[in-house]
């Protein structure tokens, strides 16, 4: 069942949902009458009607607190509930960003030390937090690689080249930035084709951007060679920091030859994904880019933590300093585990995965048959060719219990099932995701009907998507009837 | 299936030539078929340039967006408001109510480097094969 | 020592492995080269949550929060009440632990509360249409500029020079990416360019005074611009919603419905616009329809717009935005509705107007601006802000920002329903004492 009414549906006039002080002043003039608005058309409502309205609407919801969630490239790991409380300290939640900085050095402090762990977890020299999300820190890898080769005085540059497994993030980053996007292929071991790239890297490309590992899951290793080829002909090499969960506490991007990585709290750092948001995507560059780094950074000097510009910045990301609630997870997260701990998360997130890709394999289409790391990318092939689609498969397992892996993703599997089980679940759950997906691999054969009219169980069934588009409702207004 | 006198386009759309140099041009059922249930047509105003084989709008369906390419070159005459209003039509009548613009040629002679209806359904034959593997 | 975050044993890690055929884990790293792998990590030794917690809990007491101290600093971000309710809401874990929602049938939760979102923001706004939010005000502002060139198919953007100097800031930021101009007009729009695609005006401006939108209104249309409007949401309690005046794309800083400061961050970006340009809108939009049996449901909707499907072509390359926060504001409008909203704005309008009434009594001082103003105001001071603001923090206030840079002197100081009148008499009194013979 799902839920039928809305605010307007339950608002009469006269309720309200909290009670606020009367006014202890004398009241001054009102403004002149044509600055003022006639109609407040919102809905009135009791506290109590609102707590069960959203108390029943969360109870449609399935979380990462429901159970497993193997989202490819999401990295739905287990949210420590120790953040939740951090982040409501009122020295932590109820400071102002323009108070002085001297009252804040708690906040600059803790701004600081995460800017040099996530330096040093990705090999790089200087983080900005500024980002508010992986695109935004997406943004910011690109605008920093346009102004590096500006101020080489090179205007050459103006592509960049990002493989077919892909982000669509990427190239619509790139875009945004007033860059060409071109595709460098895939080789069959899909790893990024060497020849191709060869052949495309040149003095028009500004930079490459590199998942790493890939969509795919794979960790190309021709790495050192890429990063060899894009320096050499004067490009930048920039990481998409989505699947760092593979690699914490094991493996620098530094290291491998990235310039600039954007990471991502909210999927390797352990910050609720909220529905949505809110992420926060730092920026971790080399040296030379540092001067770049958007606005503003915290630096000590002494005891004594401030704000500063780097001389040729990008500019500002926000009107702030970026999502500091969300630091004070990730920072927690952090000092919690330690550079061990960090690594015991990498080690058990590629066990978790490679679990799965030997048992699965057998049932569903594997097309890079290969070790593979956090994530593993299988197809729905096999399933297709008897009339189910992996849509339907990851329908089913809905009524399985589970939420089903990040589907028709990346572009260059068909019918992909993008499974990455991270590392806070046990075998146990494994194992019954396991018995799960053989389960439908048989309905498929057996009882493909099933599948197509899945899910049978969850509180609304298939949605038409496309009335959605045909005919948008995409707002109630008050007075009208349902 | 593919009507015999219309022409084709490798980016699956269909021209129907009309008299005094004019055409009407849609999409082909393979394309409507490939993109799903079409749920938005942005197409160029009446009385703008086309030219052959260049973008001139785009079609959406629910997941995906496809360009539309004009088959020749011309100027847009008329657009078809019923697609606009109901674009299921595509999907229900590709090469009839489906329709999406009336075109004037202005250089009829690009109609010779079509497909005629027996080339187009060769040619999406073997892209059905390909499809399978 | 076990980690509370991993429940795999050795027993269970033998297990698996044996299952997959490797020896040990670190062969799972093969594809990694030797020489990247294992490398040296310098990170502080882990704590336990006993131990962590005390100490950041140290760490928090460094920062004087606004709970202790009296706070007259607006600036963009503001401490409004945020009733007790919210904070349960979205502490529910099915809305927090929640990925965005792909997957409709089990995302009904936050689906039906981004779409009540969208309708409340257009209920406040005046406008059409509403996306499920953006970073946070700054950002949407920006976006609104891209997007308006995108629609106009021009390329300079006029931003009014009240703007929010930090806004103004993002949006160059932003513009750099695509080529795209902006120019800084003054209130009065004299020399406002005949070819810009959007004149961005803030209602109220950043120093809390309104501007005289009748004449940008005109002017903007005149031209074939489209006129821009960032507003103060609380604001709308009391004053008109830019839809009832033409405004074409409407945003803010969401932040100040029911969500803490934090710091500036998260907040969410607030995005509305007219229905004609909703495929040029850039975010998530959340559409009602029926499901297989007919029962009404909530789907993402119009999703050929964003990166996933339009990749290089999409209005924006957003992905995650601020949904939670979003839904705090979601909370927050629906508890205090109608007559709460309208409470609340009437609340700081008159208190502030209290306090700018009394300073402007006192020696020394005076009001810079006479227009009408919100909750926000400048006055001038007889002597250094910050010499001021120093006196104020010994006796536990938090003074307004500093204007030194712009106003020789000046100080813009925000007075919300969260400052009693006890606060506000104390900050007259001790500005009183600054003036000089």
């Amino acid at each position: 069942m799902g839920h039928h009414y809305l605010l307007p549906d339950i608002s009469r006039p006269g309720r309200i949902g909290c009670s606020l002080p009367r006014l202890d002043v004398s009241p001054s003039e009102l403004p002149p009458e044509e600055l003022l608005r006639q109609e407040l058309d919102l809905p009135e409502v009791s506290e109590v009607d609102v707590v069960r309205y959203f108390t029943a609407l969360s109870k449609l919801n399935y979380g990462v607190d429901t159970g497993f969630y193997p989202l490819g490239s999401c990295t739905m790991k287990y949210n420590p509930r120790l953040h939740e409380d951090i982040a409501q300290l009122p020295g932590f939640a109820s400071i102002h960003p323009y108070q002085p900085v001297k009252s804040v050095q708690g906040a600059l402090q803790l701004m600081f030390e995460l800017q040099q762990y996530l330096a040093e977890i990705t090999g790089m020299h200087a983080t900005s937090l500024a980002p508010m999300a992986g695109a935004h820190g997406e943004l910011a890898s690109i605008l920093l690689v346009k102004a590096y080769h500006h101020t080489r005085g090179d205007k050459l540059r103006k592509k960049i080249l990002v493989p077919d497994s892909s982000h669509g993030t990427n190239p619509a980053t790139a875009a945004m930035c007033g860059f060409e996007v071109d595709t460098v292929p895939s080789d069959n071991e899909g790893n990024v084709d060497l020849n191709s790239l060869e052949s495309m890297m040149n003095e028009e490309v500004a930079a490459v951007t590199l998942t790493i590992p890939n969509t795919l899951g794979l960790f190309d290793p021709q790495i050192a060679e890429i990063s060899r080829l894009v320096h050499e002909r004067g490009g930048l090499l920039c990481g998409d920091g989505a699947n760092l969960n593979s690699l914490l506490g094991k493996v620098k991007f530094g290291d491998l030859g990235i310039d600039c990585v954007q990471v991502n709290l909210h999927k390797t750092f352990s910050t609720p994904h909220g529905g949505g948001g809110p992420g926060s995507g730092p920026i971790c560059v080399k040296t030379n880019l540092a001067q770049f780094l958007p606005s503003p950074l915290v630096t000590r000097n002494g005891k004594e933590y401030t704000f500063t510009t780097p001389p040729k910045s990008i500019g500002r990301l926000g009107a702030s300093y970026g999502n500091f609630g969300v630091m004070v997870k990730a920072y927690a997260y952090i000092r919690t585990l330690g550079a061990k701990g960090l690594k015991e998360v990498s080690e058990n997130a590629v066990l978790n995965a490679n679990y799965l890709k030997e048992k699965l394999k057998g049932y569903y289409h594997l097309p890079y048959d290969r070790t593979c790391m956090h994530e593993v990318v299988f197809s729905g092939k096999k399933q297709k060719a008897k009339g189910v689609k992996t849509l339907d498969i990851a329908k089913r397992l809905l009524d399985y219990g589970f939420h089903p892996p990040t589907i028709y993703f990346p572009l260059v599997v068909n019918e992909a099932l993008m499974t990455e089980p991270t590392e806070t679940e046990s075998k146990e759950t494994l194992d019954a995701y396991i018995d799960a997906m053989k389960q439908i691999a048989r309905e498929a054969d057996e009882n493909p009907e099933i599948l197509h009219t899945a899910p049978h169980n969850t509180p609304v069934r298939r949605l038409d998507e496309v009335r959605a588009a045909r005919q948008p409702d995409l707002r109630w207004r008050m007075g009208k009837h349902y | 299936m593919n009507p015999k006198e219309y022409k084709y386009t490798q980016e699956h759309e269909w021209i129907c030539p009309e008299p005094e140099n004019k055409g009407k041009v849609g999409i082909t059922d393979y394309a409507q078929s490939q993109l799903g249930d079409v749920v938005f047509v942005d197409l160029p105003p009446p009385g703008s340039q086309v030219e052959h084989l260049k973008k001139m709008g785009e079609i959406e369906s629910v997941k995906a967006v496809s360009d539309l390419f004009a088959p020749v070159s011309g100027r847009v005459l008329e657009i078809n408001q019923a697609v606009i209003n109901e674009p299921a039509l595509v999907n229900q009548d590709p090469y009839g109510d489906g329709w999406l613009v009336r075109l004037e040629l202005s250089n009829p002679s690009e109609l010779d480097a079509l497909m005629d209806s027996d080339k187009y359904d060769e040619f999406v034959s073997r892209l059905n094969e390909e499809g399978s593997e | 020592m076990p980690s509370p975050y991993l429940p795999n044993t050795d027993a269970d890690r033998t297990a698996m492995l044996r299952e997959i055929g490797v020896g040990s884990i670190e062969e799972l790293f093969q594809d990694i080269p030797q020489e990247f792998r294992n490398v040296h990590f310098k990170l502080p030794p882990p704590l336990s949550e006993l131990e962590l917690k005390e100490e950041l809990r140290q760490l928090s007491n460094r920062n004087t929060n606004l709970e202790d101290y009296a706070c007259f600093l607006g600036a963009g971000y503001y401490r409004h009440f945020i009733p007790s309710v919210v904070g349960h809401i979205i502490s529910r874990s099915e809305f927090y632990t929640a990925y965005t929602p792909y997957q409709a049938e089990v995302s009904q939760g936050t689906l039906q509360t981004i779409y009540e979102f969208q309708s409340l923001v257009c209920q406040l706004t005046g406008m059409e249409v509403s996306n499920a939010g953006m970073y946070d005000g700054s950002t949407a502002a920006a976006e609104a500029a891209l997007m308006a060139c995108r629609v106009t198919k021009r390329d300079k953007v006029a931003v009014m020079s009240t703007i929010h100097p930090k806004y103004y800031e993002v949006v160059e930021t932003y513009a750099k990416g695509h080529s795209i101009s902006l120019e800084k007009v003054e209130s009065n729009l004299d020399g406002l360019p005949s070819d810009c695609a959007c004149l961005i005006v803030p209602q109220p401006n950043f120093f809390g005074y309104f501007e005289n939108m009748e004449a940008c209104v005109q002017k903007a249309h005149d031209i074939g611009a489209l006129l821009i409007v960032i507003v103060d949401p609380i604001s709308l309690g009391m004053f008109k919603p830019p839809g009832d005046y033409g405004a074409d794309i409407v945003v803010a800083e969401g932040q100040a419905l029911g969500n803490p400061i934090s710091f500036g961050g998260p907040g969410v970006g607030i995005f509305a616009c007219r229905k004609e340009y909703l495929r040029q809108m850039p975010g998530r939009i959340v559409g009602k329809t029926v499901d297989a049996d007919g029962q009404t449901g909530y789907v993402m909707t119009l999703v050929t717009r964003e990166q996933h499907i339009r990749r290089e072509r999409a209005t924006s390359n957003i992905c995650t935005s601020e949904a939670l926060v979003a839904l705090a504001a979601t909370v927050y409008l629906a508890t205090l509705g109608k007559t709460g909203l309208r409470q609340v704005a009437e609340l700081c309008y008159h208190k502030a107007h209290y306090a700018a009434d009394a300073i402007s009594k006192l020696k020394g001082y005076s009001l810079v601006f006479q227009q009408p103003f919100f909750k926000e105001f400048v006055v001038r001071c007889p002597a250094k802000p910050h010499l001021i603001n120093n006196a104020l923090f010994q006796e536990s206030i938090i003074g307004g920002l500093d204007l030194s840079y712009i106003l020789d002197n000046s100080m813009l100081l925000c007075v919300t329903e969260m400052n009693t009148k006890e606060e506000i008499d104390r900050l007259v009194e001790i500005l009183g004492t600054f003036y000089r013979n």
